[in-house]
């Protein structure tokens, strides 16, 4: 992060609210994401994501606060030049093929066609270009949507859950992709419900809850801040069951196993003790909280603050 | 701007051409116009008129019926449709104003139109002048046609893209649509009619019904049709009212194209209050 990316977010929201009809969609929402960022924004259907990303893109009017996209009002002209957006879901004229859909955005987008069709390559449509649309697969019409949001390289990139619908080999790819346009200096802000795909590719995390952002952080430090447990689970034979689960200071017993929380710091103390039992232990399973673990802390404590 | 507006609108023709929509609407109209002509002529010899005049006169009253009707259904979707599949979201995130996005739509739609009327009548011109049955002030009379049926055309084009920028369903869109070219096309002329009926020589017939004519973009076009071609005598009905109209007939042509500004005005406003 440089000192000018510092000084000139690529995307600042300040005390963004909005109401509909008695009902706060986005309550005093304030980040601001830098060149270069992959930002994922969280948060349960409903949560304000769509909101906020259509406020963002000067669809919709704030009720109170600031937005400034690359220095220009939201849905200006400006920041229409510098801003793509994919919709969480879009169905172009199935009578059209993959390369003229394209074609019409690069011109919409100003940028000349001939530049924008390697595009397809880079998603990996080389192949159906020339087929229409209405035959593409749904992982297919995501990467032409992708496709298209990279046209003419914003600085802003929105992507409204990109992966939702899609099989795991075409999630990789669109992470892919989101990584390298991240590394020329773009900025990614990604909502997304499948939180576990996020873990090693977002540089941030911003939880949206019933309107109100309840964190914004890095992964990691999220995870301190939330101070799960970790979850450990002992496998052993019914007849040591009881000695086992004595001796590790108890724990809910089942069958064959022992399950029990530990702390983060007592995580290698907890495992020594696990591995002095000797043969009693048949396996060990150990669960770290995962984003989802994370996700769920952040939004039900802002649910019981509310 | 412009390379905006005819990116939009090239796309809208592509559109038609793919889903043989422009195909379907010429077949329409060419299919209907041969019929008329074919069929709609055999009093033509005894009358001493121009058959391709007497043809015009005829499809006047084909375009009052088909060409609204295909004027709609090219347009009710426009906006709704493009809200619904979620590609006006990605198409305005783009730097496209929305007035650019409308009247690119409008210029696709109308060249479709456009096209469709110059094949469909074109051909049966084409058929009429082949047989001999054709002369150069009929052949005017054709070309005035297809030029004013576009006009009536963009008309309805501009009417379905204020239903479709009021409703967020297509298929609202569409009934209201169909309700719409009911009520301009069939009732309000029976409503006309019915209250000439009750009451003939009253202050409606003279002072109101000619200016309610005027106000019906169908109506309109077709008065100001058979005003040109001079033989409303021979066509009988509603086209009698042509002589003793109290304005010159070229005030019908007019109001058709101010009707089709205000419609095409009116949906402007609505698409910049849209939240796709």
């Amino acid at each position: 992060m440089t000192e000018t990316s510092l000084a000139a977010p690529t995307l600042r929201v300040d005390g963004v609210c909005k109401t509909f009809s008695g009902h706060k969609a986005v309550d005093d929402v304030s980040f601001s994401l830098n060149a270069g960022e992959r930002v994922a924004m969280l948060g349960h259907n409903g949560a304000g994501k769509t909101t906020l990303f259509k406020i963002v893109l000067g669809f919709l009017k704030r009720d109170h606060g600031d937005v400034t996209v690359m220095g220009a009002a939201p849905g200006s002209h400006d920041a229409r030049v510098g801003t793509a957006y994919l919709p969480e879901s879009v169905a172009f004229p199935a009578s059209l093929t993959g390369k003229e859909v394209l074609t019409f955005y690069a011109r919409l987008k100003g940028e000349s066609p001939a530049k924008a069709l390697p595009l397809l390559e880079r998603v990996g449509l080389a192949e159906a270009a020339k087929r229409r649309v209405g035959t593409y697969s749904k992982g297919m019409r995501q990467r032409l949507g992708l496709a298209q949001a990279l046209i003419g390289r914003p600085r802003l990139i929105l992507l409204d859950e990109p992966t939702t619908g899609l099989d795991p080999i075409s999630r990789q790819t669109v992470y892919e992709l989101i990584g390298e346009i991240a590394g020329q200096g773009t900025t990614v802000l990604l909502s997304s419900h499948a939180l576990t795909e996020l873990e090693a590719r977002t540089d941030r995390i911003l939880i949206l809850s019933k309107g109100r952002l309840v964190a914004d952080d890095v992964l990691s430090r999220l995870r301190a801040q939330a101070g799960l447990p970790i979850r450990l689970k002992v496998w052993t034979r019914p007849e040591d069951l009881a000695h086992v689960s004595e001796s590790l200071g108890g724990g809910q017993m089942n069958g064959r196993s022992v399950e029990f929380n530990c702390n983060a710091d007592d995580k290698i103390r907890t495992l020594s003790a696990i591995s002095a039992l000797g043969s009693l232990v048949e396996d060990v399973d150990v669960h770290a909280p995962s984003l989802d673990d994370v996700y769920r802390y952040f939004s039900s404590a802002a649910g019981k603050e509310a | 701007m412009f390379s905006r507006i005819f990116t939009v609108a090239g796309q809208e023709i592509r559109i038609g051409i793919r889903n043989r929509w422009i195909l379907l609407a010429a077949m329409i109209l060419a299919v209907f116009s041969l019929a008329l002509a074919l069929l709609g002529s055999a009093p033509a010899g005894t009358l001493g008129v121009d058959r391709l005049t007497i043809t015009v006169a005829s499809l006047a009253s084909l375009s009052v019926y088909l060409v609204p009707l295909i004027a709609l259904l090219l347009a009710f979707d426009a906006i709704c449709g493009e809200i619904e599949r979620g590609t006006l979201l990605m198409t305005l995130s783009c730097p496209i104003s929305r007035v650019e996005f409308l009247i690119g739509k409008a210029v696709g739609h109308t060249l479709v139109l456009a096209f469709a009327l110059v094949v469909g009548y074109g051909l049966t011109a084409g058929l009429l002048v082949a047989a001999g049955y054709g002369s150069l002030s009929g052949l005017a009379d054709f070309v005035r046609l297809i030029a004013t049926s576009i006009l009536l055309g963009a008309c309805f084009l501009a009417t379905g893209y204020v239903l479709s920028s009021l409703t967020r369903q297509s298929r609202t869109a569409a009934a209201a649509s169909v309700a719409v070219w009911l009520m301009m096309v069939v009732l309000y002329d029976l409503a006309l009619l019915g209250a000439l009926v009750a009451n003939p020589s009253g202050v409606f017939a003279s002072d109101v019904f000619p200016y309610a004519i005027l106000l019906n973009p169908a109506d309109a076009f077709r008065l100001f049709n058979l005003a040109a071609l001079g033989t409303s005598d021979l066509m009988g009905g509603m086209a009698g009212v042509a002589d003793a109209l109290p304005f010159d007939p070229l005030l019908a042509l007019g109001s058709l194209t101010v009707l089709a500004g205000l419609a095409m005005a009116g949906s402007a406003l609505l698409i910049k209050r849209i939240a796709p």
